[in-house]
């Protein structure tokens, strides 16, 4: 995809994200919004995954370890044909697949994440395999800042170096809050690059809202041979809609119908102006 | 499956080495089969995997958490993985990883705890896994098993790896004698029993089955015929066993080497009151406390695991009936 189509393609999954969010009456919004354009580059640019080979064993293969932002994978998960998009309307429903976060029962979900601080390891577990086997398939991963904290995470980097992923990339989705306040309040991680080169990571810092960059990076990889690789890829919580930027409590807020109102006016928007550009 | 391991001489080790020698087994035709360890190919009797097979063998350091994780997602990736690690860390700081990454994601990794119970002895509670059963009965999709001797040991592990689903199984250290000579079947869910008897059943779990053997030769001497049940998995329990010989008994004891929380004992008194087949009862483990030091044989003995201990709680039982 152009790089303009993908940019289309961040606002119209933005509002699918606030639509299933507002419908809920539940979910992760700011950080669905801060990690989308993320998940739309390499789902639509770089992951060799599709419904069709999904079963392979060569497949790429992508973990989301924030897993509380699955709404943002819901959404590109059914852009891409895993399931009928009208799955989305039991989010969160009594007996639906279609929970708060990810789970093996809902088709292309990889591995049942949630709880903070295990996705990176499995993506190792990945990786390896793939080393062992001799194949050449990616493993990504996506983090969120405030889950660095857990101790499991920096086990995994110790050991990603150690066996020389280099067909692993991390992605930290640094949107700067968490559940509680600033994540350099809760609990400051900075310098992340520093840390993450000191574990024997090559790192990039890039605007992680910004397609253009994301396409670079991903298309960079590895950043080097015989390491790991890392994305420090800087965000807005609550991208797209003014009122959520950078806002606490759109961690995990529902819009009331008004401001749900709005927050598609602004993406509409958005929206008409990229294809007047175009 | 016995044609794999009828080769190995299950008589006088240590149920961690007929582990190990199964495992090397399976290990040279299935280079699919990976062992990962966290800095305890030793204590898990590991060194001759090593060096026969170095490629199949993953060394993450000592750092549990990622053992397990990092085991799910090579088992995600088609590899047949045992992560092996001292039952005391694997059931504690890796639980989460147990819970999610392992049961809950359903990646068929096959846990082994190694050095369960009290097999670390004198180095002190720090080292002793009593709580496993208890937090892996609870986590859904997770056989959980505790081999008693080398043949239980040796099929447990051959089974195990033929499936797709996960496996929590514990190992001690002691060298095991062989319970029966009469090895003809064993399949998870299934108790085994080691003697029959009328008078009283006494249901135990891995190592703590020979001192209830040792307790039941000890009663027949004084006319009571003691049935021994070895119930290797602990999780799904064989509650078709345990009802029969409630059924046909006058009493009923649980043995293991666990605490007297959450474990066998509870599981079985559990399903037994909730079928109305009550019968005088009683669990043998180890009580809620500050644990006695010592060897694990002065540990069992101490507690009553022993043949004496299991013999005195039993006559206890049938004179109170």
């Amino acid at each position: 995809m152009t790089t303009k189509e993908l940019q289309l393609k961040s606002v119209e999954y933005r509002k699918k994200i606030l639509q299933y969010i507002y419908q809920a009456k539940a979910g992760h919004t700011g950080g669905s919004l801060s990690c989308i354009d993320i998940l739309n580059v390499l789902y639509n640019d770089v992951l060799n995954v599709n419904p069709e080979n999904f079963k392979s064993g060569l497949r790429d293969r992508y973990i989301q370890s924030k897993g509380h932002c699955v709404e943002a994978l819901y959404v590109v998960l059914a852009d891409k044909g895993f399931f009928p998009e009208s799955a989305l309307e039991t989010l969160c429903q009594y007996k639906s697949y279609y929970i708060g976060h990810p789970t093996k029962k809902v088709n292309g979900v990889e591995q049942n994440t949630g709880a903070l601080g295990h996705g990176l390891s499995m993506s190792c577990g990945n990786a390896l395999a793939a080393k062992l086997d001799n194949v050449d398939y990616k493993v990504f991963t996506l983090l969120g800042d405030g889950e660095l904290p857990e101790g499991s995470n920096w086990e995994a980097a110790l050991s990603a170096a150690h066996y020389k992923l280099d067909n692993l990339c991390a992605i930290v989705d640094l949107n700067g809050l968490q559940i509680t306040a600033p994540t350099h309040e809760v609990c400051n991680t900075e310098p992340l690059d520093k840390k993450f080169e000191s574990f024997g990571w090559a790192v990039r810092i890039i605007d992680g809202n910004n397609i253009e960059a994301l396409q670079e990076a991903f298309n960079a990889l590895p950043f080097e041979v015989g390491k790991p690789s890392v994305i420090i890829a800087k965000t807005v919580k609550g991208k797209g809609v003014s009122y959520m930027e950078n806002t606490l409590k759109w961690h995990h807020g529902v819009p009331s119908p008004e401001q749900y109102q709005q927050a598609i006016e602004e993406l509409t928007s958005v929206q008409e102006s990229l294809l007047e550009l175009a | 499956m016995g044609a794999t391991i009828d080769n190995i001489a299950t008589k006088d080790k240590a149920n961690l080495d007929v582990f190990s020698e199964v495992l090397q087994t399976l290990a040279e035709t299935d280079k699919n089969l990976l062992v990962v360890t966290s800095d305890s190919r030793g204590s898990g009797k590991l060194v001759p995997f090593g060096q026969k097979y170095p490629k199949q063998i993953v060394e993450v350091g000592i750092a549990e958490q990622h053992l397990v994780g990092m085991a799910a997602g090579l088992a995600s990736s088609g590899k047949k993985v045992f992560a092996v690690s001292p039952a005391c860390f694997l059931a504690a700081r890796a639980l989460e990883q147990i819970k999610n990454d392992v049961a809950y994601s359903d990646n068929p990794v096959k846990l082994i705890g190694i050095s369960a119970g009290v097999s670390y002895g004198a180095l002190g509670s720090t080292h002793h896994s009593l709580h496993d059963f208890a937090v892996m009965r609870a986590i859904n999709n997770l056989t959980v098993v505790a081999p008693a001797d080398n043949f239980e040991t040796a099929e447990a592990i051959s089974q195990a790896a033929a499936t797709d689903s996960p496996f929590y199984i514990r190992f001690g250290k002691k060298v095991m004698p062989l319970l029966s000579e009469t090895n003809t079947k064993f399949e998870f869910g299934k108790g085994r029993v080691i003697k029959e008897g009328k008078d009283i059943v006494i249901i135990a779990t891995g190592e703590a089955v020979y001192p209830a053997l040792q307790a039941a030769e000890q009663l027949a001497t004084e006319n009571i015929h003691a049935a021994v049940i070895s119930m290797h998995t602990i999780k799904p329990l064989d509650t078709e066993l345990i009802a029969q010989y409630a059924q046909q008994c006058k009493a009923i004891i649980t043995v293991e080497e666990h605490s007297v929380y959450g474990g066998l004992g509870e599981a079985c008194a559990s399903f037994l009151l909730q079928n109305q087949l009550t019968k005088p009862f009683k669990i043998i483990g180890l009580p809620d406390e500050y644990t006695v030091s010592g060897s694990q044989n002065e540990i069992f003995n101490h507690y009553g695991i022993s043949g004496i201990g299991i013999k005195n709680e039993a006559l206890k039982l049938l004179n109170n009936q």
